[in-house]
C-alpha cells in the first residue's frame, strides 16, 4: 500500500457539485423568502430567482445522472455495512478522544459507508421529493380542475417545504462533517482540486501509472 | 394551446388591421364632416329645428325613425328597474331592493326617479311609464353638453322658467335646457352621458361605487387607463356593449370568471368582462413572470390587483353611513357638520340631520372575497338577525367551488332601521317636501317608515330599531396602468391584502403552521445536535492536552 495523490473529483463532478452548492443555497434563501420566513427579496424577484435555479438544477441533475449511469461511478453509492460501525462509532466516540477516522479512502470507493448511504438516501429521496413537489406545484394549473385541488396544492406546497427543511439539515451537517478530520481545508480541497491522498496497491498504482497518469501527481 | 395561440394571432392581425383605419380616420377628422363619423348629422334634420315643449315631445321627433328604439329601451333594466335572478329567482333591481345608502325608492319617487331613463315615473307601484314617448333619448344621447335632469322631477329636465334653487342630478345649479340644440346634437354616448347618473348615486358624486366619480369624465391615466385621454379614451359603452339597447354588466349577477375570453375572430360577445378584450392568458406568455401571473387568473380577479385602490384621483366615497343618528336639530332647525376634508381642500359632510353621520375615504384599499358571481339581497321579506351585522347583499363564493375568484369590494358599512318585532329591513319615506311624514322634512322616523311601509303595503309592527349592514359593490372601473398593478407582497405576505381569506395555501402568507413546526424542529435539532457535537470535541481535545 502505498499513499498517493489521486484524482478522485473529475472535472465534471467538481462542477456538478459547486454549481448545486450555489443553486441550493439559492434555492433555500430565495424558498426561504416566499415561505414568508424572511423579507429579504421582493416576493415577484424571489418567485422568478426560485423558478430559474430550480430549472437550473433539474438540468443539471439530469446531466449528473446521465454522468453516474455512463462512467459507471454510480457504483461509489452502492450502500454497505462494511465498515459502516465503525465510521458511525467514530463520530459518536471515538472522535472526541482524538482518534483518526477509521475509513481509508480507495479510489474505486471514495466516500466512506456511512457517508455513501447518506447520499445514496439524498439522491434516492430527498431530490427526487423536491423535485417531484416543486414541479407538480409548479404546473398546478395542469391540474386545478381536479376535485380537491385546493388540498392537494396545500399538500404538495407543505411537503415540498418539509423536504426543504430537510434538506437544510442535511447542508448543515455537510458542512459540519467537513471540519471532523484532519482539518476543514483538508475536507474541502480535493472537492476544489481533484485530488485527494488515497491508499493504492501496488497493481493500482501500476494500473493507474499505466492507464490513467493524469489521475496521480 | 397550439391553437390558442394561432387565434391569438389571428386576433392581433384583424385588431392590428381594424385600428389602422382607425387611426387614420382619427388623423383626418378635421378635415371630414360630422365630427362623430356618423352617417347622419342630426341638424339638418328638419323635425328637429323647432322649439319643443318637453322631453317628450323631442322624444316622439326621435321615434319617427328610429322606430324600435323606444320598445328597446322600456325593455330594459334602464327602464324596468326589475331584474329576475336567474339563479336564486329573486325579484331585484331599484324598484325592488332596499340598499345601505337612500334605502329605497318606494315613496321617494320624485327625487329617486329623477336619475330614471325615462320621464315622471311618480309611483314604483305602477311600473314606469307606459307611453313610448316617455323614454329619455336626450341623457344618454345629447352631446352638446347641456341637457340635464332636475333631482326631483322624476326624470324631467329643467326648463324655462327654472324654479328658484333648482338642481340638476349632479347636484349643479339647474340651467334651462335648450331642447332642440340638445336633439339636434345627438350621437353615441360619451362617459358625460353615463356619469350624469352613475357617478352620482346615493345622493352625490362618488358616494356609492367608489370606482366611478366625476373624475371619470376626464381621468388621468393613472387613475382609470381605459378612460383617460392620454390612455385609451374610451368610452363607458366600449365594454358595456350594447345589444338592441341593453348593456352588457351587471352587478347583480356578474361574471366573475369569464373562461371564454376575446371568443374567435369577428364574434361577438356581449359582456363586459376584462377577458372579452384582453383574453383568458392577458400577461406577455413568453416571459416566464407573464406565465407565473396568467397561472392567477383562474384564482384571483383582474381587478383585484390592477385596481389597487378606489375612489382615486381627489373624489371621496362615502364608506360609513349611520342613519341612528339622523334627525338631531339645532334650536329645532336641521344642522349640518363638514369635518372630512377632501384632497382637493373640499369639505364633505360628516353630518346631516336628514341623513345622519358619514364617514369617507379616497384611494380606499378594497374589501376581498371569493366571488362566484352570486349576489343575494336582504329584502324587505327577509327574516334578519339583528344580533349580527346584516348583510345588504350576501356575496357567494369559496376558493373550492372551481368558479369563484378573489374580487375586490366596496364594503360600504351602514346602520339602517329594522322591524324590532319582524325583524324585517324597513322601507323609509325620506322624501316629501310637501308631506308630513317625510323624514327629511319632519325628522320622525315613526312617521316615515310607517309612511314607507303602507305606501308599499308591507307589513309593519310600529316598532324599529337600526342594526349594522354591510353592502358590497364589486370594484371593477378605475383600472390603474400596469405599471401601478400591486406588487405580489401585497398579497403574498403575513399581513398582505389576503390575510383574513381562508380556506386555501397561499406561499408568503402563512408561515407557521404545523409542517413548519416539525421541519423547525428537525432543523434546530441538527445545529444543537452539530454544536454539541463540536463543544464536546473542543472539551475533550483540551482535556486531553492537559
Amino acid at each position: 500500500m502505498t499513499e498517493r495523490l489521486v484524482k478522485i473529483y473529475p472535472a465534471f463532478e467538481r462542477f456538478w457539485h459547486w454549481s448545486q452548492v450555489l443553486l441550493i443555497l439559492v434555492l433555500l434563501f430565495t424558498g426561504m423568502g416566499l415561505h414568508g420566513l424572511h423579507g429579504l427579496v421582493p416576493f415577484g424577484p424571489a418567485v422568478m430567482l426560485h423558478t430559474t435555479a430550480a430549472l437550473a438544477l433539474v438540468v443539471l441533475w439530469i446531466f449528473a445522472i446521465f454522468w453516474h449511469l455512463t462512467t459507471g461511478t454510480w457504483r461509489h453509492y452502492m450502500p454497505t455495512t462494511q465498515g459502516l460501525f465503525k465510521v458511525a462509532r467514530f463520530y459518536a466516540f471515538d472522535i472526541f478522544k482524538g482518534a483518526h477516522h477509521p475509513y481509508r479512502k480507495a479510489y474505486w470507493r471514495k466516500h466512506n459507508p456511512l457517508q455513501a448511504l447518506t447520499y445514496l438516501a439524498l439522491k434516492l429521496f430527498l431530490f427526487p421529493a423536491i423535485w417531484v413537489t416543486g414541479i407538480v406545484y409548479l404546473t398546478y394549473n395542469f391540474w386545478e380542475q381536479q376535485p380537491n385541488a385546493t388540498l392537494l396544492l396545500e399538500i404538495v406546497a407543505n411537503l415540498h417545504v418539509l423536504v426543504a427543511y430537510l434538506i437544510a439539515t442535511f447542508v448543515i451537517v455537510h458542512v459540519y462533517l467537513l471540519t471532523a478530520g484532519e482539518s476543514f481545508v483538508q475536507h474541502v480541497k480535493p472537492m476544489i482540486t481533484g485530488f485527494d491522498t488515497i491508499d493504492l496497491t501496488p497493481e493500482e498504482e501500476a494500473y493507474l501509472k499505466a492507464d490513467e497518469p493524469g489521475r496521480l501527481s | 394551446m397550439r391553437r390558442r395561440r394561432n387565434w391569438r394571432g389571428i386576433a392581433a392581425a384583424i385588431l392590428f388591421l381594424a385600428a389602422t383605419p382607425a387611426c387614420a380616420q382619427a388623423q383626418n377628422e378635421a378635415a371630414m364632416p360630422g365630427a362623430s363619423g356618423s352617417t347622419a348629422d342630426h341638424s339638418a334634420f328638419e323635425i328637429l329645428k323647432k322649439p319643443f315643449a318637453s322631453g317628450p315631445e323631442v322624444t316622439e321627433a326621435c321615434l319617427t325613425c328610429h322606430t324600435e328604439a323606444a320598445k328597446q329601451v322600456m325593455s330594459s333594466i334602464h327602464w324596468t328597474w326589475t331584474y329576475t335572478h336567474p339563479t336564486t329567482g329573486q325579484q331585484l333591481g331599484k324598484s325592488h331592493v332596499i340598499n345601505a345608502f337612500c334605502g329605497n325608492v318606494a315613496s321617494n319617487e320624485p327625487r329617486c326617479t329623477s336619475c330614471h331613463a325615462g320621464y315622471g315615473w311618480e309611483k314604483m307601484a305602477d311600473g314606469p311609464p307606459k307611453a313610448q314617448s316617455a323614454v329619455d333619448c336626450l341623457v344618454c344621447h345629447d352631446t352638446s353638453g347641456t341637457y340635464s335632469k332636475l333631482d326631483n322631477a322624476a326624470g324631467n329636465p329643467p326648463l324655462t322658467p327654472v324654479p328658484a334653487g333648482a338642481k340638476t342630478i349632479t347636484g349643479a345649479p339647474a340651467k334651462p335646457v335648450d331642447l332642440a340644440m340638445a336633439a339636434q346634437s345627438v350621437g353615441l354616448p360619451r362617459r358625460e352621458n353615463c356619469g350624469q347618473c352613475h357617478f352620482y348615486g346615493g345622493g352625490g358624486d362618488n358616494v356609492k361605487h367608489g370606482d366611478l366619480s366625476s373624475v371619470l369624465y376626464n381621468p388621468d391615466k393613472s387613475v382609470d387607463v381605459h378612460m383617460s385621454k392620454d390612455g385609451a379614451n374610451m368610452v363607458c359603452s366600449d365594454c358595456h356593449v350594447t345589444n338592441r339597447h341593453v348593456w352588457a354588466g351587471s352587478r347583480y349577477n356578474v361574471t366573475a370568471h369569464d373562461m371564454i375570453g376575446t371568443g374567435k375572430p369577428g364574434e361577438r360577445r356581449d359582456v363586459a368582462t376584462c377577458e372579452s378584450c384582453h383574453g383568458t392568458a392577458p400577461h406577455e406568455s413568453a416571459s416566464l413572470m407573464g406565465m407565473k401571473l396568467n397561472d392567477h387568473v383562474d384564482r384571483v380577479a383582474c381587478q383585484t390587483c390592477h385596481i389597487p385602490e378606489f375612489a382615486r384621483g381627489g373624489v371621496a366615497t362615502k364608506t360609513v353611513w349611520d342613519w341612528s343618528t339622523a334627525g338631531k336639530l339645532k334650536d329645532g332647525k336641521p344642522y349640518s357638520e363638514e369635518e372630512f376634508v377632501q384632497s382637493d381642500g373640499k369639505h364633505l359632510h360628516t353630518y346631516l340631520s336628514t341623513k345622519g353621520n358619514f364617514e369617507w375615504g379616497e384611494d380606499v384599499v378594497p374589501f376581498y372575497a371569493w366571488f362566484n358571481g352570486q349576489v343575494e339581497y336582504t329584502t324587505g321579506d327577509q327574516t334578519i338577525d339583528p344580533t349580527r351585522v346584516v348583510e345588504i347583499n350576501r356575496i357567494s363564493g369559496s376558493p373550492d367551488d372551481g368558479k369563484s375568484r378573489i374580487w375586490p369590494f366596496k364594503r360600504m358599512e351602514g346602520r339602517q332601521a329594522y322591524d324590532k318585532q319582524l325583524n324585517h329591513l324597513v322601507y323609509n319615506h325620506v322624501y316629501g317636501p310637501e308631506t308630513d311624514t317625510a323624514f327629511w322634512t319632519n325628522f320622525d322616523w315613526s312617521k316615515s317608515i310607517k309612511a314607507a311601509m303602507d305606501y308599499v303595503g308591507e307589513p309593519y309592527s310600529g316598532e324599529f330599531d337600526f342594526v349594522d349592514t354591510h353592502m358590497y359593490w364589486p370594484i371593477t372601473h378605475m383600472v390603474a396602468p400596469k405599471e401601478q398593478a400591486l406588487d405580489c407582497e401585497s398579497c403574498h405576505a403575513k399581513d398582505g391584502r389576503l390575510a383574513n381569506l381562508a380556506g386555501f395555501y397561499m406561499p408568503g402568507r402563512d408561515p407557521g403552521g404545523p409542517v413548519d413546526k416539525i421541519g423547525l424542529a428537525i432543523l434546530l435539532a441538527a445545529i444543537a445536535g452539530v454544536i454539541g457535537h463540536a463543544v464536546l470535541r473542543l472539551v475533550m481535545r483540551r482535556g486531553g492536552h492537559a
